[in-house]
């Protein structure tokens, strides 16, 4: 017998909570490499109900072309890049597409840029790949990253400017293998992001997959996680901050389909302006086959101002008995205006003193991404975010 | 020499059904250097007192002035109150995760100074000061209050006086939830940051026995939003024996 739970405990004004959820198990959710097989969408499926789908709507189409966006890598001294053909081989091994923009994405791309980490080298640099909008024609693009088996190292892909881009991620951690991947979407304001990453984590190996999302207009982003082999190891982080009209949607995918792997997802953001939304899902299917499963997920938002929206859902099927842990939290909450009060006593002003409440909230977060070229950026992007309300309160006050 | 003057104070709490009264009338004026207590029953409104004059949004002064040092303290916002030298050591202490310790004093010393502590001898001074209140050098690095014990919540707002060196300090019920030892303690910080500084102390307790460590000038007995009685010392003594039967009225029993 599967036992489902799905809510969400939303406790601020504004914030919306979700406690009914019209579909079954993840597990027969559709997925396929064939178009036919996952329709365009109208917004009411489950895994579209929090999307502004006429926003996406380019991205339902067959046609996309290629040139949008640069790609540029600058590899560790370690690693191996390559641009091959979609026949190779190696690509679609980390499942099949679970959505439309997925699919659509998969059939468009007619070639993939594939970093390898050979086995068992260290890498000593992180690899980087810049993605950069050049122009707003749609694109679609496909990347593999895969650490081969007891290879360790970190990439980081960093998506900037303006953009339409339809992009599949695939993420390979053989055996033993020690895996970090950043994926930044630090965009211009008008650009439009969807993308499927799909992650195959082999035996004894681990994965840390860290996401940011600033910038863009929409951005949809689809992490699914598959362990292979048991003793795997799964760190999902994310941290997003939304402004005025900004749609940021991050739905997780954590399949515990062999025993003894252990799974960990930490997303946290910040909202502001009229009309921010930030959506959160967070499936875990813990398989009957999956014994001494360990997973833990957690979402928390935090509302800076009025007219910004939360969706928060966690959802955790449970199809074994014999588990190690299983467990989820979901918390949207207002700026606490105690926390502010209690640091204007001590005579810091306001701006300073909401600047410290926010950066505290990302805080553990960021300390937990490991890559200091990221939790740099990080700080300083918190810090653009903050300037653009702190000038509303200023304005206000005056 | 600095005084705190607090004339004819009227405040109201917000609450969902609309203003309501709380403070009728308060008068009370503080020199530096001088110790006040006040001592009052359950929701007479000492709390109240405090947070208005710390300048809480929930309450609002609807008549009567306050001035530090001839200044109208009414008109500044809370961090301007708090720069001018008003400290409150709060009954509730607020937790603020992710913000550690360290990086709070230093933030707010730099607030209220104008300048950054020197390097050098802030550490020493924050160390050695943690030492006093036998708070351990772990907490520089926990989050503000976070996990923190009711006990060690009172000692860090003690800490935060001692660092801070107010012209006046409110302390809203420091002695509640202390063992005796932590109540020797937190006495001692406070009496070093009276001898050191002359702040001038606004004390609010239920019990003498935070009196018996820190000597007060003055004691008032607050009841039903206003100063019911005042005396020296061993006005303390009496309301040990005899409660506050006395004092409240009819009107003011609790349901
Ligand atoms: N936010 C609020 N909403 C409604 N009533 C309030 C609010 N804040 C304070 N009060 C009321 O104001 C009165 C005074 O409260 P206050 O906390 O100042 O009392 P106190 O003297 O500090 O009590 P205690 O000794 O229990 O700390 C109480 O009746 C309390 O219920
Ligand atoms: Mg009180």
């Amino acid at each position: 017998m599967a036992i489902t739970t799905d809510h969400s405990r939303a406790v601020a004004d504004g914030a919306h909570s979700h406690g009914v959820v019209p579909a079954g198990s993840r597990a027969e959710r559709k997925t396929s490499f064939d178009l036919a097989d996952i329709p365009v969408p109208t917004g009411r499926e489950e895994e579209w109900r929090f999307s502004p789908v006429a926003r996406l709507q380019p991205l339902f189409g067959e046609e996309h072309g290629a040139g949008g966006v640069l790609t540029t890598v600058v590899e560790a001294p370690e690693a191996k890049v390559e641009i091959v053909g979609k026949d190779d081989p190696r690509l679609g091994t980390t499942g099949k597409p679970g959505d439309r923009t997925a699919v659509t994405a998969w059939n468009a791309a007619a070639e993939a840029t594939v970093v390898t980490l050979p086995a068992e080298a260290v890498a000593t640099d992180v690899t980087s790949v810049r993605v950069e909008g050049a122009t707003k024609d749609l694109t679609a693009q496909h990347l593999l990253v895969h650490a081969e088996h007891h290879a360790e190292g970190v990439v980081v892909i960093d998506h900037r400017g303006d953009a339409t881009l339809n992009q599949t991620v695939e993420i390979v951690v053989d055996e033993g293998a020690h895996l970090t991947v950043v994926s930044v979407q630090d965009w211009a304001d008008g650009a439009v992001h969807a993308s499927s990453h799909r992650a195959r984590i082999g035996r004894d190996a681990k994965l840390k997959h860290v996401v940011v999302t600033f910038g863009g207009d929409v951005v949809r982003l689809t992490p699914d996680a598959t362990f292979t082999g048991e003793g795997g190891e799964v760190e999902m982080v994310g941290l997003y901050f939304a402004d005025a009209d900004q749609h940021q949607e991050h739905r997780l995918f954590v399949d515990h389909a062999v025993p003894r792997c252990k799974s960990r997802v930490t997303y946290k953001g910040a909202l502001q302006g009229a009309g921010a939304h930030v959506v959160w899902v967070g499936d875990v299917l813990i398989q009957a086959e999956a014994e001494g499963t360990d997973t833990y997920e957690l979402n928390r938002n935090l509302v800076l101002t009025d007219g910004a929206r939360a969706d928060s859902v966690p959802n955790l099927e449970i199809e074994t008995g014999e588990i190690e842990g299983a467990g989820h939290a979901s918390a949207t909450g207002r700026f606490d205006d105690e926390q502010l009060f209690y640091l204007m006593a001590r005579g810091i002003p306001e701006v300073d003193a909401r600047r410290l409440v926010v950066r505290g909230f990302f805080a553990e977060l960021i300390d937990e991404i490991g890559v200091p070229s990221v939790e740099e950026r990080l700080l300083a992007s918190i810090e653009a975010e903050l300037e653009k309300s702190m000038s509303a309160i200023t304005g206000v006050a005056e | 020499m600095p005084t705190l003057e607090i004339r004819d104070l009227h405040v109201s709490v917000e609450t969902k059904e609309g203003a309501k009264p709380i403070l009728r009338g308060v008068d009370l004026t503080i020199n530096s250097g001088e110790t006040h207590a006040i001592m009052g029953p359950n929701g007479s409104g000492k709390s109240t007192l405090a947070s208005a004059l710390a300048g809480h949004p929930k309450y609002t002064v609807t008549s009567g002035t306050v001035t530090l040092d001839g200044e109208d303290l009414l008109a500044m916002t809370v961090d301007e109150r708090a720069r001018a030298g008003l400290f409150l050591a709060m009954q509730y202490p607020v937790e603020v995760p992710g913000v550690s310790v360290a990086n709070f004093l230093r933030t707010a010393k730099t607030a209220i100074d104008g300048e950054a502590p020197a390097l050098r001898t802030w550490g020493k001074e924050v160390k050695g000061a943690m030492e006093n209140l036998r708070i351990d050098s772990t907490f520089a690095e926990r989050s503000v209050n976070e996990g923190f014990s009711g006990g060690e919540k009172k000692r860090h707002e003690i800490l935060q006086m001692e660092l801070f060196k107010p012209h006046f300090a409110i302390l809203d019920e420091t002695d509640s939830g202390l063992d005796v030892d932590a109540l020797r303690v937190v006495s001692e910080g406070v009496n070093r940051a009276k001898s050191n500084t002359d702040v001038g102390v606004l004390l609010i307790t239920h019990y003498t026995r935070i009196l018996r460590y820190i000597k007060p000038d003055f004691v008032h007995v607050f009841v039903d939003g206003k100063i019911a009685e005042e005396g020296g010392p061993e006005l303390a003594e009496q309301l040990e024996e005899n409660g506050y039967d006395k004092y409240v009225g009819t009107g003011a029993t609790m349901a």
